[in-house]
């Protein structure tokens, strides 16, 4: 009798929880939900997570193209949250209550929250974080380059690369000691700074090889030696100095620049309460590691560095001194317009000759 | 009875036909004018104007890439016209069973494969490190690593080796469609080779090459991938603009602006050339 | 008087296979000469050679006395129509019989002139605006010869034209093809290998097989007077035997067939105890109701009637013998065996002289 009821009951919550089982449909960059990571949560909660891969640009793309639709859950940069929210209301509101806030590294957790407020509700909150500098081959042009502005240096024509994209401008404003985040509230003023990136940017163009596209594209480029000193970011740097160790990533002069990428519920998601699950799992330090060691960058999982390979940890070290830690520019949330601007000053260093 | 029946089949086939043409062609064109005919003004508030087309005809960058591709298409439709010509002729008319099998094989493995790895394939043989180099120097022929990537002239090898397929597969049913016997006949009445190319072969071979050119043409100025990764630093594409101006730049308005141009002029180049060789579409097509 | 066309000893070899196998042969001017043979037997080998498409591996081809081996086929005085007749279908037809005289150079006006000129000597005037899908095709038939024509050729070669026609036209065209032959007064070469438009047109037909002229001759020649077994047996019908020979009296012979027939026949060279094929043609038996009827003929049967084939004036009758052996004989249509039907017995005969027979291996 008794076993018959246990029988009954174990089957009744079977088919409870199997009426629960969702679907997290999650739009994230790679390496940040590693298979290993998906199994264990499959296998404690009984949901499936649907992983789609992408960046910043074809996130929001995404997301405006469907307002909000097609996921559950996406992992834009927290400069990405607040201008796409004000202008296309792609996402939706964070019951931050319903997360473990314990989690996570308090400050990191408070910034982020701040920066991804309107109107008085919070967007993000923080997942991965890194930064964006210089990778170099420390035998050939280590003792060229210290700056961004250095990649235009005689020295290493036509053996240097960067993207064209913002984090170039940004980095070059720097390194020319402006202050272009200072500026982002003043259209004029920003312009102003970005007229000298561009005039930069164009009188070092024929220094460099090509402008990369791909994170594998200059993994290749700086492997094969023919590019000794690049922008990139972080993980790339160390990726190469496994396999050679006189490339490495080296936190620019004027300072890295730094990002986190958090996690924002789409405005059309359908399964919050497995998003706000999939986050407290993969806050907990032994995740977030998992995670560290798949992506490369360190997460905003308070207690996860214990749990670090020691050779990523020893590689971060190197690349920053505790100097190099406070010099590391924080993107603020980008406000509108500025992106136009930036898109003509790119436009036209690509089509200058 | 008979007649009802024969109709609802008419429309079941229809259906498919309608729903494609609208829900993945019509709407979404209407919808891409419709955007490029607003300016934002703020956060959500959109009005109607011109502005965008305005900056796509007189910002130079913009009008100096739209014709850098239109023309570079042609191009590199005339070079796979010329360079799929004989290789059509071989296959459909010189070579015979087995051996004409096995060649349009080869003219279609390349295609087993994604365009990314075609064109990766490419740079691995071309960049400063690769193949290509390597071999020059250990003939003798260049003395240190040459960089043979990121030029025009690589991004137009990548554009005719992408399209070659589709000019080779149009040529070749048009010419294995002219009878032996036809050329033959231009010899025996007193032809010379270029003759009976000029005035037999190639009015012959017209649908295939005007259908070829068309289709390579549209193929190469729709490109994003070749020309982005093979083109150097200076290569502009006119899809890769559109892409930044959608994906980069969240300028939905321009960018579906860029698109409308790009429509225009590819419709307007096809009409051209089936003027200037005096065929129909239909001809072509059908 | 120099040949127009003359080959001497021409080999074709592809691989090991001998296509043809040295044959020699001059075409007399402003003659029609066919080449008739089964398919493969190496006749469109011989025009392609004449035509300059293939070299031969030997040999040598004459046109009006002189070699034309080196004369690649644009520049020969030779011109082809084609079996399914290769008009250019992009061209009109003024193009398309203009098309030769343009590459020769001519003047516009003039070409214009000779195009009208061949439409008429066609009989199809002011078709030349045509495109060529509009025309019948026998109209497409004149224009390819026109086309040819109006290079003056030495020799016009014409490969099976009319076998894409069907049977009403194709006999139309027998005749017609004749006609145009005489009106142009040009040496044509023909190749068939459907015998009664070779014997119809031709002023000498060359049999061939397997590579070889089995005999070059008129139709008359052939069909009555066959050198080889191949030969009676490919031109018209005949009835077959194989029989070994008894008697042996100059020209005439008497042997016994294989099931078990004595037979008259005629047939030179052979001697007793040699083995025959004997051929008789069916219009060349008798039919009888009674044996008397027949006394005159060397070889007389008895049998029965198993099949009546009516086929207008070429009807037959397949009359089986005592033996077994089935034959067809020709059934008179003077209304003297209209009512012959299945079953009855009739009486069979035919003389010594029309039956032919050649020593076989």
């Amino acid at each position: 009798m008794t076993r018959t009821i246990l029988l009954a009951s174990t089957v009744l919550a079977g088919l409870a929880s199997f009426a629960q089982a969702d679907t997290l449909r999650l739009l994230t960059w790679g390496g940040y939900a590693p298979d290993d990571v998906v199994a264990m949560f499959e296998e404690q909660t009984g949901h499936t997570v649907e992983v789609t891969k992408s960046n910043n640009e074809e996130m929001i793309a995404k997301l405006r193209a469907t307002g909000g639709g097609g996921f559950d859950l996406a992992q834009p940069s927290q400069d990405r949250v607040m201008g796409p929210q004000m202008e296309f209301g792609i996402y939706k509101p964070m019951d931050v209550s319903k997360l473990n806030q314990d989690l996570f590294i308090p400050s990191m957790l408070k910034a982020t929250m701040a920066n991804t407020t309107v109107n008085g509700d919070v967007y993000g909150v923080p997942h991965v974080w890194g930064t964006s500098g210089l990778v170099i081959n420390t035998a050939e042009a280590g003792d060229v380059v210290k700056d961004y502005t250095d990649l235009c240096d005689p020295a290493v024509a036509g053996k240097v690369s960067y993207r064209l994209k913002r984090p170039t401008l940004i980095g070059f404003a720097f390194a020319m000691g402006e202050d272009p985040f200072a500026a982002y509230d003043d259209e004029a003023k920003y312009k102003a700074i970005m007229d000298k990136v561009e005039a930069k940017l164009i009188e070092c163009k024929p220094n460099v090889k090509t402008y990369w596209s791909g994170g594998d594209e200059l993994m290749n480029l700086v492997r094969s030696g023919e590019v000794t000193a690049s922008m990139a970011w972080d993980t790339g740097g160390w990726k190469l100095n496994n396999d050679n160790p006189d490339i490495t990533f080296v936190a620019p002069a004027s300072g890295a620049l730094g990002w986190i990428d958090t996690f924002v519920l789409p405005a059309k998601g359908q399964a919050d309460d497995v998003a706000y699950q999939w986050i407290n799992f993969v806050m907990q330090p032994e995740i977030a590691a998992k995670i560290t060691a798949a992506a490369g960058n360190f997460t905003a999982s308070a207690g996860a560095d214990e749990f670090a390979e020691a050779g990523l940890k020893a590689q971060y070290q190197a690349s920053f001194p505790q100097e190099a830690i406070d010099n590391i520019k924080w993107y603020p949330p980008v406000p509108a317009g500025l992106e136009a601007i930036e898109g003509e000053v790119l436009d036209r260093v690509q089509a200058a000759n | 009875m008979r007649r009802h029946q024969s109709r609802i089949a008419f429309f079941l086939l229809l259906t498919p036909l309608v729903l494609w043409l609208g829900l993945l062609i019509i709407i979404p064109h209407i919808d891409m004018l419709l955007i490029s005919l607003r300016e934002r003004i703020s956060f959500g508030v959109y009005e109607p104007s011109l502005t965008h087309y305005e900056k796509a005809l007189t910002e130079p960058l913009y009008l100096r890439t739209f014709w850098r591709t239109a023309v570079m298409s042609v191009l590199a439709t005339a070079i796979t016209l010329l360079i799929a010509f004989p290789v059509a002729y071989y296959i459909a008319k010189m070579a015979k069973g087995r051996l004409q099998q096995v060649l349009f094989m080869l003219c279609l493995i390349p295609f087993y494969v994604s365009e990314l790895v075609r064109t990766f394939g490419w740079m691995i043989l071309l960049r400063e490190t690769g193949l290509v180099s390597n071999l020059l120097q250990w003939v003798g022929l260049a003395d240190r690593p040459v960089e043979l990537l990121y030029t025009d002239a690589t991004m137009m090898v990548g554009l005719v080796y992408t399209s070659m397929l589709f000019m080779v597969v149009p040529l070749v049913t048009t010419l294995e469609s002219l009878d032996d016997s036809v050329i033959e006949a231009g010899y025996d009445l007193g032809g010379s080779g270029l003759s009976v190319l000029r005035e037999i072969i190639i009015p012959h071979a017209m649908p295939g090459i005007v259908s070829g050119c068309i289709v390579v043409f549209m193929l190469s100025l729709g490109n994003y991938l070749t020309p982005t990764m093979l083109g150097g630093k200076d290569s502009l594409w006119f899809t890769e603009m559109i892409y930044n101006q959608f994906i980069v730049r969240s300028n939905w308005e321009l960018g579906a602006a860029f698109g409308f141009m790009l429509l225009i002029l590819s419709s307007v180049i096809v009409w051209g050339v089936l003027r200037l060789t005096g065929r129909t579409l239909k001809e072509t097509m059908g | 008087m120099t040949p127009d066309l003359e080959c001497l000893d021409l080999v074709k070899r592809f691989g090991d296979t001998t296509a043809v196998d040295n044959v020699s042969f001059s075409v007399p001017p402003g003659s029609f000469f066919s080449i008739l043979g089964p398919s493969g037997c190496g006749k469109t080998t011989i025009m392609r050679m004449i035509a300059g498409f293939l070299d031969p591996t030997s040999g040598d081809i004459r046109i009006k006395g002189g070699s034309v081996l080196d004369t690649p086929p644009n520049k020969r005085p030779v011109n082809m129509v084609f079996q399914h007749l290769a008009l250019f279908p992009m061209m009109t037809i003024a193009e398309n019989i203009g098309y030769g005289l343009r590459r020769r150079g001519m003047a516009k006006g003039e070409i214009g002139r000779k195009v009208d000129e061949a439409l008429d000597r066609i009989g199809l005037p002011g078709i030349g605006g045509r495109k060529v899908d509009e025309l019948s095709g026998g109209q497409k038939q004149r224009v390819a010869i026109a086309r040819c024509m109006v290079l003056e050729p030495d020799v016009l070669l014409l490969d099976e034209p009319l076998g894409a026609l069907d049977l009403k036209l194709r006999e139309h065209m027998k005749v017609e093809l004749k006609a145009l032959q005489a009106a142009f007064d040009t040496t044509f070469v023909y190749i068939t290998h459907d015998q009664s438009e070779a014997l119809v047109m031709s002023d000498q037909i060359a049999v061939m097989n397997a590579g070889r002229f089995e005999q070059v001759g008129t139709g008359q020649d052939l069909y009555y007077r066959p050198d080889t077994p191949f030969v009676a047996g490919f031109i018209g019908e005949s009835n077959r035997w194989k029989g070994r020979i008894e008697r042996a009296e100059g020209d005439t012979v008497q042997l016994r067939t294989d099931t078990g027939l004595a037979m008259r026949a005629t047939g030179a060279t052979l001697s007793e105890g040699d083995m025959a094929e004997i051929f008789v043609r069916p219009e060349s038996i008798r039919l009888a109701d009674h044996a008397e009827a027949l006394s005159s003929f060397d070889n007389r049967l008895k049998g029965t009637v198993t099949s009546l084939l009516f086929n207008g004036a070429a009807s037959r009758v397949l009359v089986r013998d005592d033996a077994g052996e089935t034959l067809e004989v020709n059934l008179p249509q003077s209304g003297e065996f209209a009512s012959l039907k299945r079953g009855d017995t009739v009486h069979i005969g035919w003389g010594a002289g029309q039956a032919t027979c050649f020593g076989a291996a």
